[in-house]
């Protein structure tokens, strides 16, 4: 009769019992370096934040105690990213429409899928490598060696395989139903695509890209021998063909410098950063659940 | 009947329209194959790069661990060996945490609010740029772990990964902000094989008196293995190839120590300092250890896609 109800001793319950705590304590060690992480970055890098920050140049480490500002760099990695995003999107987008749209599951679909995810695992200091020996070595850019362009497409290889593999899935995604209803009355397989199945997928795409564009903009380790670094303002056209600085670099660079003063102007580049990241990342996801509810009503 | 006639004559298209169909779908095919140029025009351009390196030290380049730029001589032995066991090592500290996380938040300890929000933070985790990671490694987690190292030495002193003194920058220390980025991914792609799961074979478990870890240990990891697998495999690439947080924390030092409490190397943190200064054979150097970097790296996402495509779940 006993043995109906549970008991706590059995050998059983007791290594149930252990192997939940386990598991809860690993779930703990998972969220707390991100909470500890997210907080130390918000305090220490939000008390620098001042309206100089955005103006200045840094100045160059030195005895100086006044570091300047981060201004340079936060253009240089707005131009960056939209060099990356104006290459990487409709080369992405489009590639990810024949696949979706055009390509019949043969060889040459399969090798391109393929090719996108080893892509999508070449080391991000790879790209940089690359870019460095096609452009930068050989100076084939109207002989500037290290540029912001440079920079732009070693991050839009980083963006391409994202752009694409979202498109593709986000296409795939679009009901049978509507390309037959397209084709049906007359339109042609382009005007389907730009009319129909392009604007129903737009949602999940762009998702994905801005996604893919947030991981580019926090990317280093391709533009520290692409695009180098720059102390000064960012003025014209001609300073793209010119070492331009980024966010991600200024992190890196004053991170080992020895002063006080660059460390806390990275810490300040580290909360506008990850700031913005995190929104982004925040903000599509409650577009993506909003999405997920309404289409299942 | 006139009205007929004038249906049949537009039954073909225009000639226009005809033709930005064609250079529309063929754009579209051109577009696509730039990742396949793409691709093949990294490995070709890292290995001719690579040449003059290579044919002066063939495969000695990877046994030896002298880097010295002053009597041009190069060995990558130090940067392979630090690659490779700063992957490992973070690896096998990664995987339980991850799929222990994993279980956590597919099984119904808690209500199903929470453990979405545990899982979105952890994937919010692999949104934090690596270089804010080093940053972050350098200022607080080095001072945070300084006493335990010393600790380390100083009980574990006798096995030789403990045998130095502990430096402000060292291997270990890499090892573990390699942990803090590998876990996101272990654990969101482990989460996702066990959701895949079917439940029945749960049921089936729990029906013939299977406790619930008898059955996550039985039945449940064995059918998400190949998923895990895989996830494991693409972690295994990104610290091989992870540069930035690594190269902040790892000490950047070519001399070969077994001790993890001592400053080391990576390939790719070998890449990050020496690539803007280098010149000569040096750069061929450096191109031929990025393409071993590369080599590892293809390697070990290819065999993941395979094993994804050879065992993923047929129920």
């Amino acid at each position: 009769m006993n043995s109906l109800y549970y008991q706590k001793r059995l050998s059983r319950n007791i290594g149930d019992k252990f192997f939940t705590s386990l598991s809860v304590i690993c779930a703990l060690i998972a969220v707390i370096p991100l909470i500890f992480l997210v907080t130390y970055i918000l305090y220490k890098g939000g008390s620098q934040i001042t309206p100089e920050l955005f103006t200045l140049e840094p100045n160059p480490p030195g005895d100086d105690l006044d570091a300047g500002g981060i201004n340079p760099a936060l253009i240089g990695t707005l131009i960056i990213t939209t060099i990356a995003s104006i290459i990487a999107i409709p080369v992405g987008v489009g590639g990810g429409i024949y696949l979706a749209e055009y390509s019949k599951g043969g060889a040459f679909s399969r090798f391109i899928r393929f090719g996108v995810n080893v892509l999508a695992g070449v080391p991000s200091i790879i790209a940089g490598v690359f870019i460095y020996a096609l452009i930068v070595s050989t100076k084939i850019l109207f002989g500037s060696m290290y540029s912001g362009l440079a920079g732009g497409l070693a991050l839009s290889i980083l963006m391409l395989p994202t752009v694409i593999k979202t498109t593709d899935e986000g296409l795939k995604l679009v009901p049978n139903e509507l390309r037959y209803a397209s084709l049906g009355v007359g339109a042609s397989m382009y005007t389907t695509i730009l009319k129909v199945t392009l604007p129903s997928a737009f949602r999940s795409i762009a998702t994905g890209v801005v996604l893919g564009i947030a991981r580019a903009a926090g990317e280093t380790a391709p533009l520290i021998f692409t695009a180098l670094f720059s102390y000064y303002y960012i003025t014209g056209f001609g300073d793209l063909f010119y070492e331009m600085g980024s966010l991600a670099v200024l992190i890196y660079n004053f991170a080992l410098e020895p002063y006080d003063a660059q460390n806390k102007l990275a810490w300040a580049a580290s909360f506008i950063l990850v700031l913005s990241i995190l929104s982004v990342n925040i903000f599509s996801r409650i577009l993506a659940a909003f999405t997920e509810k309404t289409k299942r009503v | 009947m006139e009205e007929k006639l004038t249906l049949f004559k537009n039954r073909k298209r225009f000639g226009i329209e005809k033709n930005i169909d064609i250079i529309f779908k063929n754009t579209a095919l051109v577009l696509s194959s730039f990742v396949a140029i793409i691709l093949l025009g990294i490995i070709l351009v890292v290995f001719f790069q690579s040449f003059e390196s290579f044919s002066r030290y063939g495969l000695k380049f990877l046994v030896t661990s002298e880097w010295n730029p002053v009597k041009d001589e190069y060995g990558a032995f130090t940067a392979i060996y630090g690659t490779l066991v700063t992957s490992f090592l973070s690896l096998l500290i990664t995987i339980p945490l991850g799929v222990g996380t994993a279980i956590f938040i597919t099984e119904d300890f808690v209500p199903k609010v929470f453990r979405e929000i545990i899982g979105s933070l952890v994937e919010l985790l692999a949104a934090i740029p690596s270089v804010v990671l080093g940053l972050w490694a350098i200022f607080v987690m080095e001072p945070f772990f300084r006493a335990f190292f010393v600790f380390l030495h100083k009980f574990f002193g006798w096995i030789p990964f403990f045998s130095t003194e502990p430096t402000s920058r060292n291997s270990l220390l890499a090892i573990l902000i390699l942990v803090v980025m590998l876990l996101p991914i272990v654990t969101s792609i482990a989460r996702d094989s066990l959701n895949q799961v079917p439940k029945k074979l749960r049921n089936a478990a729990y029906g013939i008196g299977a406790s619930r870890w008898k059955t996550i240990f039985s039945v449940i990891l064995p059918a998400a293995l190949s998923g895990i697998m895989a996830g494991v495999l693409l972690a295994l690439g990104r610290a091989m190839g992870e540069t930035m947080a690594v190269t902040m924390i790892i000490g950047n030092s070519n001399e070969f120590s077994w001790s993890l409490l001592s400053p080391g190397y990576t390939i790719s943190s070998m890449l990050a300092n020496q690539f803007g200064e280098a010149d000569g054979s040096q750069v061929s150097s450096l191109f031929y250890a990025a393409f071993v970097l590369m080599i590892l790296s293809l390697v070990v996402n290819i065999f993941a896609q395979w094993l994804v495509k050879k065992f993923s779940l047929k129920y």
